[in-house]
């Protein structure tokens, strides 16, 4: 059974550097590394000591909340180095990978025929529960919630972001795995969004509910499809699931091993050969940037796409979720008469002496210069037009910005997660962090409300 | 070394130091920033609000061009008048010519710099104590204030209602951004509450009517509204087409409204103003404008009624005379002040237009309304936008009362993963 959404509010930006069709392997990293800050609102807490040696899928830490949430190590190795930042805040985790690896093996369950509560437990000792995401907060799942609906979107629409069709090819036997334990865990469904007259690996899956979306970004992110779908309404619980991240826990499920390999999209217009990699979570980005080579000497590496990743450097690590890694020129320079010249070489959503609305179909190469500076809140009327859910962007920024609790709750703040505000933030006249103001809001929400 | 690295050096130099505001405001109109994105979405838009509010100036500008040559003009014209000559305006015959330009240049050029140079200085003054860069704000409004005002108005006048506008209708509630009231129709009401006979009658609206009445030279400066208020509609010697063209007394920049229809349509075409305010305001001028026609012919109101002139002028000339057109395009579609939501701005836009003409007619000593329905709706717009987001909060609350929302978890037999911390 499958149903139509069709998204018109929008915008679709094309840049150049989109990753061609092809996949090589990675060089094999010596250091791995996990980023803390990749799991938002958890208190880490160390269950080996620096200098342990640890096996692939070996516990590291647990988050203090829910003790039951661990975080495992990708591979084999020594952890050579924990750095700690500010009041000896755990930022990040370095593994020296061994030669030869080794694998924690937890017993395989069928997936038809296991229970809940096994699913549940498996996941959560394998350090494959990470993987799972709750709306509302947008923060790891709570294991002890029961969701009412799964999503997951197999729809991309951000710009430059992997294509899935291609970069999960073959892999149809552990995401099936997955979707069926997935749907033990609810009583309701699980909803997975396919682009429409696409050739998705999805839609001959079984166990799960298949939405045919079309239309612009943000028609691609999970939170416009469950504002379609099925809206959180307060008390309410859903869980969002990456597919990249269904194969691995597919492949947990089979096979009883925690194999965090991934076929990573290098994209970006300072990349000479933009394609596709076979690495592991936590490797050196270095081990395949430098592959296929960049043409400029001022870039910057984005975890994730453009539009919602997280900025690192080329001796950086690949992000715990992240299928895309970006490569754009800094636009850390003055340009003369910036503000009121005509432009054609860069993206807008007005006709102010801008021209990108000739040509809608052209591949921009854009910068990461703000264009201008900070300020208050003027323009009225352009967010709703790439806004597609049913929210008032604008107010509930507002409310966010001065904590208030109560409008925070009633215009909807339950419903969305920052990366559904990265469009509205990318055509910002006034250049207001969007993302950082609504992950506040979420924070400070859960903080308050829980 | 070149410019730019000069500047650059300099920027260094001050940031931090209380002047950096100031440096910067002039640094960034010569050179767009270097600013990088820090956090959420790497690339941005190419838009920021300097490009928005320039485009609201290259708007405004056939408009001062035109308000120039019209003050000229109809100086000249009020002269031959006074002599017993009618003109018949002629756009290249005696509109366009030398004699109007430096005539008009001379008495607006200067509006135009006292407005700009004390209302930058305030916003200067305000963004250096508070810290915070000089937003650009003042860039439309200091355009706008000229435009609105009588062409005589002596300029320590306009310096003192720019200060208090600026002061007291923007910068007291947080400056750019977080005003309650258009700025710019502040200053022009406080003009016209503090000095109310430089602002209205017969005199105030050709350059150099004031000075020479009661002389053997004095020639006349009413506007048509002026002359429908007194019931002397018949005295006027202007055709439909003067009042659409704009030639025609009024304050600077509302005459002509064919160029503001090519500015309102620009402004719509490039996404700055709301053309939702426009067509919403145009239709409820036109809606008051019938009523008060169908009062007439009604025969509800006689020739004896002082009311009797603009009510019964015809509807759609409402549109082209005064400073409605001029107001609806460029005042009532300020995405500050306005409503903000866009089914709001349907309401705000038609209330604007249904005011203005209500006050038009029944305003005894000032036939017009404008920028007085503007300021009552822009005090509304929050209310009308209280209204619209209630009824997207009211239907997510009649959503939620069917939320399925499951029990917590008992505690699960899961105790024996937890670990020894180290």
């Amino acid at each position: 059974m499958s149903k139509d959404i069709r998204i018109k509010k929008g915008l679709n930006i094309n840049l150049i550097g989109e990753a061609e069709k092809t996949t090589s392997k990675a060089v094999l990293s010596n250091v791995y590394a996990i980023n803390l800050q990749d799991f938002h609102g958890i208190t880490p807490k160390l269950l080996v000591k620096q200098g342990a040696e640890v096996k692939a899928g070996e516990p590291l830490f647990y988050n203090k909340n829910v003790e039951d949430m661990l975080f495992v190590s990708p591979v084999s190795g020594e952890l050579v180095e924990v750095v700690r930042g500010a009041r000896r805040k755990i930022l990040t985790l370095k593994i020296l990978a061994d030669k030869s690896q080794e694998f924690v093996s937890h017993t395989p369950l069928s997936p038809k025929s296991s229970k809940a509560e096994d699913i549940k437990a498996l996941l959560l000792k394998s350090g494959c529960w990470p993987f799972i995401k709750q709306r509302p907060y947008d923060i790891i799942a709570n294991p002890k919630v029961t969701p009412k609906a799964i999503f997951v979107s197999a729809y991309v629409t951000s710009p430059m972001a992997a294509d899935l069709d291609y970069a999960l090819k073959g892999k149809e036997k552990e995401i099936q795995a997955a979707m069926t334990v997935l749907g033990k865990l609810t009583p309701g469904k699980v909803h997975v969004s396919v682009g429409k007259g696409g050739q998705s690996i999805f839609t001959k899956m079984e166990d799960v509910e298949i939405h045919n979306v079309s239309g612009p970004h943000p028609a691609g992110l999970v939170g416009t499809q469950i504002n379609k779908i099925d809206p959180i309404n307060k008390g309410e619980v859903v869980w969002t699931i990456t597919p990249q991240d269904l194969v691995i826990i597919g492949e947990l499920v089979l096979t009883g091993r925690y194999n965090p390999e991934r076929v990573v999209a290098l994209v970006g217009s300072s990349v000479k050969a933009p394609k596709y990699y076979t690495t592991k979570i936590g490797s050196e980005v270095s081990t395949f940037l430098y592959a296929s080579g960049v043409n400029t000497e001022n870039f910057r590496v984005i975890n994730g796409d453009v539009l919602t990743g997280s900025k690192t450097k080329p001796d950086g690590y690949l992000g715990y979720y992240n299928n895309t890694v970006s490569v754009i020129p800094e636009g850390d320079d003055y340009e003369l008469f910036g503000w009121n010249k005509p432009v054609f070489n860069k993206v807008s959503t007005t006709r102010a002496m801008t021209f990108s609305w000739l040509q809608p179909k052209k591949k921009y190469d854009l910068d990461t210069n703000t264009n201008g500076e900070h300020r208050a809140f003027v323009v009225t009327g352009l967010y709703e037009e790439v806004f597609p859910m049913d929210i008032y962007p604008l107010q509930l920024l507002k409310a966010c910005m001065v904590k208030d609790l109560d409008e925070m709750e009633q215009l909807g703040l339950y419903e969305v997660a920052p990366e559904d505000f990265s469009l509205t933030e990318f055509i910002c006249i006034s250049k207001q962090p969007h993302q950082q103001i609504i992950r506040e809001g979420l924070d400070l929400l859960y903080k308050e409300i829980g | 070394m070149s410019l730019k690295s000069n500047l650059h050096n300099l920027k260094e130099k001050y940031k931090g130091k209380k002047m950096a505001p100031a440096f910067n405001a002039i640094h960034t109109f010569l050179y767009a920033p270097n600013e990088t994105t820090h956090s959420g979405s790497h690339v941005r838009v190419v838009d920021d609000l300097k490009r928005t509010m320039n485009t609201v100036i290259m708007a405004l500008v056939p408009v001062l061009l035109f308000g120039i040559f019209n003050a000229g003009y109809q100086h000249y014209a009020a002269v031959d008048a006074a002599n017993g000559v009618i003109r018949q305006a002629s756009i290249f015959g005696n509109f366009l010519t030398w004699e109007n330009f430096i005539m008009g240049a001379w008495t607006v050029l200067p509006l135009v710099i006292v407005s700009y140079a004390v209302g930058l200085a305030v916003e200067f003054l305000f963004a250096v104590i508070k810290g915070h860069e000089v937003e650009e704000g003042y860039l439309v409004t200091g355009m706008l204030v000229p435009l609105i005002v009588p062409i005589d108005t002596p300029l320590w006048m306009l310096a003192v209602a720019v200060v208090f506008g600026v002061v007291i209708g923007k910068e007291v509630f947080g400056g750019t951004g977080m005003n309650i009231l258009n700025p710019a129709l502040t200053i022009r009401a406080f003009l016209f509450f503090a000095y109310p006979t430089w602002m209205s009658g017969d005199k105030v609206w050709v350059h150099q009517a004031v000075d020479l009445a009661g002389g053997p030279d004095a020639i006349s400066g009413e506007t048509i509204l002026g002359y429908l208020a007194q019931g002397k509609g018949a005295e006027m010697s202007y055709s439909v087409a003067d009042m659409f063209f704009g030639f025609i007394p009024g304050s600077v920049g509302e005459t002509s409204t064919i160029l503001i229809l090519l500015g309102g349509l620009f402004l719509i075409f490039s996404k700055i103003a709301s053309w939702r305010i426009m067509v919403s305001a145009v239709a409820g001028a036109l809606v008051m404008g019938l009523i008060f026609n169908g009062v007439v012919d009604a025969g509800w109101i006689t020739e004896t009624s002082k009311f009797y002139g603009l009510m019964s002028f015809a509807f759609w000339q409402h549109l082209i005379v005064g400073g409605l057109a001029f107001g609806i395009v460029y005042m009532a579609t300020d995405p500050v002040t306005g409503a903000q939501t866009n089914r709001g701005k349907w309401v705000y836009g038609f209330f604007i237009g249904f005011i203005s003409v209500l006050i038009r007619v029944f305003n005894p000593a000032y036939p017009e309304g404008v920028f007085l329905a503007i300021l009552l709706m822009n005090v509304f717009a929050p209310t009308i936008d209280h209204y619209v987001i209630r009824g997207n909060i009211n239907r997510r609350l009649k959503r939620a009362k069917n939320a399925t929302i499951l029990p917590k978890d008992s505690e699960g037999k899961t105790q024996e993963l937890k670990a020894e911390t180290v």
